[in-house]
């Protein structure tokens, strides 16, 4: 498959003034082309932060290392200009909270123009057109009428639906979609995601999809890759990763989810609780909350390596199991 | 639940809502100069409940979940039907007998950092409700406190600390310590969970599950995760635009969901291994703006299976074979007959 995206070694540390703080060491993720690539870790594990940080988002006080190419040229350290010509353009993404992405005091129609008019040089009527098609592709019913409403008018659901058709405008290679249902109800939901498969299946874009859901991307992804810690502790084909998870972490995930069916279990919890980016336990920063730790694990941090074809987990106690 | 035991006197339900209602006054869109409208926020909501027992709330944002939980700790008055609790009517809210009562009743909410106070530490917080109530005398406050800290978890060492410097799991934890002080016989909890990180859930639904245990406690659990409630509930109802559309057993209603709505429902869950995966059911449009509920049944709008008879009747909660209830002319296989209004 055709890279599309690839991220190798990124770091990112946050300056705090009186102290920095690393909170992604070194992430390396591949994006083909047409693929969907899930990104699943609790809040502060740098799932979101390793997308704003590629894509120049982070603001000054951010610190950002390593290397994040498209179709092979650099992303990072580019002047602005070079930046603003991929961003929206080739590269779009959709957040969680659309109400608060969508300017309040301007009518949808007037929003999507101005993306038009950024990406693709529409203006005037071509541009009115270009936004109702984009509304009409994005399944909002009576288009041409809600181009002139405003935000607080539209559901959670609808205001989405509009961020995915202002995502569109530029007709991106690629849509980083973060949280995109987290704030929508159970059967909005579902209507969102089934309209963000309907639209990379009809165009070839690949999509990373980042949620703390692990249904809502096993559904959606080709590949899955889990972070932990600023880290991803495992990666490999979704379907490959949850028939047999092999960081702890991952097994771990998934024996804290409640069944659907079957007799009820009592949950096996993950004990303790998230580390602070500031004060991460040496060595393998899970190890703390691992069932299976043993003293090496926290003498360095285990590397991400094969541990089947196409398969990779960082993990020690995986890796020596794998070699013998 | 199939059949109806006849209950003796002292086991009577720790909770019993009959034909609950509340409805607000609004105005339409036009801020001050929209036309007056009423709201029905909860329309006619009956359960019962029973010590140790776990009743299970679902449905999407503006159903009246939430309303119907205040109204049953009574911070809201109904305007219609009533709620006894321990076998007495809940008192208006602000007076001496309510604020008695609400000792056995307490609440916890989603976001523990915006119930508790930042400025103190967290184990004066777990025992300021005995100081509130006038229990015990002061020097058996701490100790007190220290016992609900080691029931939810938690070392003594956690009482001088500050809210800032605990986890999202381990505030809710002292939220539930709090609320578990006053020996309560019911806990009303909205969406206790979901705030919190996917490896701490299952952690605080399991501390949920021995607290109802160990102090045999009445949960009414407000969520909108079906598989939550699953672990958790002994019965749960579906909640639509104010009305409850079906209610029963958790894996009655999970495997065979009997109402429209519940079925969207069920088959929106996302679910990880490929195998277990059922045809998903996409339901049109948004859940319409209360103020505008629909004639008929209320879900009619985005029902697959609506009939002619479901855009006049509103549908009545009443049992199915198996003995579950459902609010829906197709499931009780009536929709067939012509409603009156068009003969």
């Amino acid at each position: 498959m055709e890279t599309l995206v690839s991220i190798r070694g990124l770091t990112v540390d946050f300056d705090l003034g009186h102290r920095v703080v690393r909170v992604l060491h070194g992430v390396d993720l591949t994006i083909g082309r047409g693929q969907a690539v899930g990104l699943v870790g609790e809040s502060g594990s740098g799932k979101s932060v390793t997308w704003l940080a590629a894509l120049g988002l982070l603001g000054p006080r951010a610190h950002v290392g390593g290397s994040v190419t498209l179709g092979g040229e650099p992303l990072l350290g580019v002047p602005v200009r070079r930046l603003e010509a991929v961003r929206g353009r080739r590269i779009a993404m959709i957040f969680q909270d659309p109400a608060s992405a969508l300017n309040p005091v301007h009518r949808i129609g007037r929003q999507l123009g101005e993306a038009l008019r950024l990406h693709r040089g529409l203006e005037g009527q071509a541009a009115r057109a270009e936004a109702r098609r984009l509304l009409d592709r994005v399944g909002i019913a009576d288009a041409g009428r809600r181009l002139d409403d405003y935000p607080h008018q539209l559901s959670g659901g609808m205001n989405q639906r509009v961020m995915i058709a202002m995502a569109l405008a530029g007709e991106p290679d690629m849509l980083v979609a973060d949280e995109p249902t987290t704030a929508l109800d159970a059967t909005i939901q579902a209507q969102i995601l089934d309209l963000l498969r309907e639209l990379r299946r009809d165009g070839g874009m690949s999509m990373v999809l980042i949620s703390h859901d692990l249904g809502v991307v096993a559904e959606n992804s080709d590949r899955i890759a889990v972070m932990y810690a600023g880290r991803i502790v495992e990666e490999a084909p979704t379907a490959d990763l949850f028939a047999n998870p092999r960081h702890p972490y991952t097994s771990g995930l998934l024996a804290a989810l409640p069944d659907l069916e079957g007799p009820r279990r009592r949950l096996v919890a993950i004990p303790g609780t998230v580390p602070d980016p500031a004060h991460l336990p040496p060595g393998c920063a899970f190890a703390p909350r691992c069932p299976q730790a043993i003293d090496a694990c926290i003498r360095a941090v285990p590397p991400l390596e094969h541990v089947g074809s196409d398969h990779r987990a960082a993990c020690i106690r995986v890796q020596t199991a794998v070699a013998a | 639940m199939t059949d109806t035991p006849i209950v003796p006197p002292a086991d009577r339900p720790l909770l019993q809502v009959r034909d609950l209602a509340r409805a607000f006054h609004v105005r339409r869109a036009g801020g001050f100069f929209g036309r007056p409208a009423t709201l029905h926020a909860v329309d006619g909501v009956s359960f019962d409940l029973r010590r140790g027992r776990t009743l299970g709330i679902v449905g999407e944002s503006g159903c009246g979940k939430t309303t119907t939980a205040r109204l049953v700790l009574g911070v809201l008055t109904p305007t219609g039907g009533r709620v006894e609790f321990e076998g007495e009517a809940v008192p208006a809210p602000g007076t001496a007998a309510w604020r008695a009562l609400r000792r056995r009743m307490q609440m916890v909410y989603q976001d523990p950092l915006g119930a508790l106070d930042r400025r103190i530490p967290v184990g004066q917080q777990v025992m300021e409700p005995l100081a509130i109530h006038g229990i015990g005398a002061r020097a058996e406050w701490r100790s007190r406190a220290l016992e609900l800290l080691d029931a939810v978890g938690l070392g003594a060492t956690f009482f001088a600390r500050y809210p800032h410097e605990l986890s999202g799991g381990q505030r809710q934890r002292i939220v539930l310590a709090r609320a578990l002080i006053l020996e309560p016989s019911l806990l009303v909890c909205d969406e206790p969970i979901s705030a919190l990180d996917v490896s701490i859930q299952a952690q605080v639904i399991n501390l949920l599950l021995d607290l109802q245990a160990r102090f045999d406690l009445g949960f009414l659990f407000i969520s909108h995760d079906l598989k939550v409630v699953r672990q958790i509930c002994h019965e749960v109802a579906v909640m639509y635009l104010g009305r409850i559309v079906e209610q029963g057993d958790p894996d009655q209603l999970l495997v065979e969901p009997a109402h429209p709505y519940t079925q969207a429902l069920v088959s929106a869950i996302p679910i990880a291994a490929a195998a277990r995966r059922r045809p998903r059911l996409i339901l049109k449009g948004d859940p319409p703006n209360p103020v505008d509920r629909p004639a008929g049944c209320s879900f009619h709008p985005r029902c697959p299976a609506a009939t002619a008879r479901c855009l006049v009747d509103i549908p009545a909660l009443k049992p199915l074979p198996d003995g579950r209830l459902v609010a829906c002319h197709v499931a009780h296989g009536e929709a067939g007959a012509r409603p009156r209004a068009a003969a």
